[in-house]
This record gives C-alpha cells, sequence and structure tokens, in this order.
C-alpha cells in the first residue's frame, strides 16, 4: 500500500484493511509436480473446501497469483521453470512449501533434486510430512493468513528484502570425545551446544584433509 | 498402413428439436443438480472446529518416550538413524550417567520437514523409545524451528500423555524388550 512513502511513514490502518483483504483472498499458484498435488486437489475439493478460507481460486497463471502452493519434489531442471513463475507473481506473495520434498528434499537425497527450495525462492510456510494430510494444508493457510495480517506486505517482498537463505547451516567439528554414528555429520541439521553462530552467518567449515 | 474406408465409421452431429433449441430442458437439467445438492447432506469437514478422528497407530509427530523414572527411554543405539530411509534422525551419544544403561542420547534431533512419517524407526527400535504421535496438523514458519531436538520431543510425549490422546503403548519394563532379552542371557540356563 505505501508505495512511495518513506520508509518511516506507515499507513497503519489502510494497511491493516489492505492485510484483511490479501489474508482472505489469497490466490493459489498450484506447482504441483508429484503426490502432494493429490493432496492439494482433495484440499480444493468439497470434503474439505478450501473455499471456505477465499483461497478456492487456483489460477494457472502466476500474474493473477499471490500464493504460490509448490506440492512435490523439485528437481534441479524444474527449478528455472519455479523462479520464473514466481518472479512473475505480482507482489506481494507468499510462498507455501508443502510436503518433505519441496521443503528439504526429503528421501530424494541426490544430485538431481533440490534440497528444499527455500535454497532458491523465499518460503513463507512449511508443511511436514509425505504427503501432509489435506488438514495440514488447511492449518497452512491459516497460519499464513495469521502471518498476512500481522506482517502485512512486508513479509510479501522480492529477494531485495530477502537476500539470505533462512536454511540450516553446516556444523562445527564435533568434540571427539562424543560417538557421532553412522553417517557423515557436515551433513547433519543440528546445532552444538555452545554453538552461538548466528542463523544468518553462512560461514562453512572447512573440509577436513584427507591424506 | 492405411486405415480402410470401410472400417471409418463417420458420427453425424445430433440435430437438435425445436425443443432442444429452447435450451430449457438443458437448464432444468442443471438446475435441478444444484438444488439437489442444496439439499442433500453436506460432506464438507469443517476443518479447525470439526477435527477429524485418527486411529490410535497414526504416524504423525514423533515423541520421545520417558521411562517410569522421567528419564528418556532411548539407550543411543543409532538403530532408528539407521532404518531412516530420509536420513533425518541425529544421534548424539554420550555416556550414561544411570547405572542401567551404557549410553544415552546427548543430543537426539529429528529433522520433521526430512521425515516422511513411515514408521520405521518405532518398529526398529528396541526399547520403544521413539514413537509416532497422533498429532497431524504440523505447520512451521522456519526449518529451524522444524528441527525436534530431545527436550521437544520429550515435550510431545507430555503432551500427548497429559492430553489423553496417545496412550503409553508398551510398558515392558524399564528399558523394553532388548533388556529382556540380555537378562535371560545373562541368567544361567535351567538346563544345564
Amino acid at each position: 500500500m505505501a508505495l512511495g512513502l518513506p520508509e518511516n511513514v506507515f499507513l497503519a490502518n489502510l494497511d491493516k484493511l489492505a492485510n484483511w483483504v490479501r489474508a482472505n483472498s489469497l490466490w493459489p499458484m498450484p506447482f504441483a509436480t508429484a503426490c502432494c498435488g493429490i493432496e492439494l486437489m482433495a484440499v480444493g475439493a468439497s470434503r474439505y473446501d478450501i473455499a471456505r478460507f477465499g483461497a478456492e481460486v487456483m489460477r494457472f497463471s502466476p500474474r493473477q497469483c499471490d500464493l504460490m502452493i509448490v506440492a512435490g519434489r523439485i528437481v534441479m531442471k524444474m527449478l528455472p521453470v519455479l523462479q520464473r513463475i514466481w518472479l512473475q507473481m505480482p507482489e506481494p506473495k507468499w510462498c507455501i512449501s508443502m510436503g518433505a520434498c519441496a521443503s528439504s528434499g526429503g528421501v530424494f537425497d541426490t544430485y538431481a533434486v533440490v534440497q528444499g527450495i527455500d535454497r532458491f525462492i523465499p518460503v513463507d510456510l512449511y508443511i511436514p510430512g509425505c504427503p501432509p494430510r489435506p488438514e495440514q494444508l488447511i492449518q497452512a493457510v491459516l497460519d499464513l493468513q495469521e502471518k498476512i495480517r500481522k506482517t502485512g506486505t512486508l513479509a510479501g517482498r522480492e529477494f531485495q528484502q530477502r537476500t539470505q537463505p533462512n536454511i540450516p547451516q553446516l556444523l562445527p567439528a564435533p568434540p571427539s570425545d562424543r560417538i557421532v554414528a553412522p553417517g557423515d555429520y557436515t551433513t547433519a541439521t543440528q546445532r552444538w551446544p555452545g554453538d552461538d553462530r548466528s542463523s544468518s552467518s553462512c560461514s562453512r567449515r572447512p573440509l577436513p584433509q584427507v591424506n | 498402413m492405411p486405415i480402410a474406408p470401410s472400417e471409418v465409421k463417420w458420427i453425424d452431429e445430433r440435430t437438435l428439436s425445436p425443443w432442444d433449441w429452447l435450451y430449457l430442458p438443458a437448464l432444468w437439467e442443471g438446475l435441478s443438480t444444484t438444488v439437489r445438492h442444496m439439499f442433500s447432506k453436506k460432506v464438507t469437514i469443517e476443518f479447525p472446529e470439526q477435527r477429524p478422528s485418527v486411529p490410535p497407530h497414526y504416524k504423525g509427530v514423533h515423541r520421545l518416550n520417558r521411562d517410569e523414572q522421567g528419564r528418556v527411554r532411548c539407550v543411543a543405539c543409532y538403530l532408528c538413524a539407521t532404518a531412516c530411509p530420509a536420513h533425518c534422525i541425529d544421534i548424539v551419544a554420550a555416556p550414561s550417567p544411570w547405572p542401567d544403561r551404557e549410553k544415552y542420547p546427548e543430543l537426539f534431533v529429528i529433522d520433521e520437514l526430512r521425515c516422511i512419517y513411515c514408521g520405521m524407526c518405532e518398529e526398529a527400535c528396541p526399547v520403544d523409545a521413539i514413537e509416532l504421535t497422533t498429532l497431524y496438523d504440523l505447520t512451521g514458519f522456519s526449518r529451524e524451528e522444524m528441527l525436534f531436538d530431545k527436550e521437544k520431543l520429550l515435550a510431545v510425549y507430555d503432551y500427548t500423555v497429559n492430553k489423553g490422546t496417545d496412550a503409553i503403548r508398551t510398558l515392558r519394563g524399564t528399558l523394553g524388550p532388548a533388556s529382556e532379552i540380555l537378562e535371560q542371557q545373562s541368567a544361567p540356563l535351567p538346563n544345564t
């Protein structure tokens, strides 16, 4: 709403009205590439009926959408399409990453599958599950509506606002007295106690030397 | 090979009668379907108010069970992390401060976003420490908050047990069936 205004000027009441309108008329862009898309269709059908929350207008033209629901795994060849469609959507826009594959790669930990679409486009809400229940997607839409009511268009901006991916970072080397098995701790996703790095730092641990 | 003209069946468009030209029958047919569905039984589940009842063996959010003394039941054997097809479980074992087991998990982190909720960790666990609950409407605003550590998983246990949605499924002793096997092996066999 506040286009062209200085950064310290807010149109509070008008913005609240716009947020109310935007939250209750989300038009989803269904980017369904796998079995999560079936659950997405179930949400649109009459048993779960996402029309109760004003988000039933699935538009297959990205110019008319303001919510992208990425349902299914995204491979590297599909990624330019995903990014192009995301860039074609007008602002403000939000993104729901639905299912394990879109959120983190899931079981497909291969070279071809994107390990989480939030490395490439900003994601507002994550839904775990393989595939998630339709109730989970409805809950996600409700949570996103709450977020839109609270933050408005500030969180629906483009990459100039969110330049750093908000993803788990690599770990430092574990203390040697701990038992770590199985596998490689460099791909693990936890954080050690006493590890006080901020989440925005992108420092990578140097790889161990192999003799 | 071209299709023989004798095998081709031509279908002509049906000619409309003057009664059909009015489009009133088609209109009446469509409207009757609409009105019939307006007064028939509703199939919609009003989700946030009306929650579906899932079976007790539903595979939802994980939990880490506590034993009778409130400690974590897990013995950090890595069987769940080995059985996991998505490699979403990270365990860091440490020497146990309690005398009845050798190790305990100092860190136990499940990436709920990478998990596919197949339940193989639950099947692999020899001491019935990890279970999948009936919580199904989990969403998250960031990936970091979807990493459930040991305290969070124990909190899920407390929540589900207090709420009564997921009863404790197994009460087979302090450490479960694996410890019972150890006791049988250490005891002298009756025939020797």
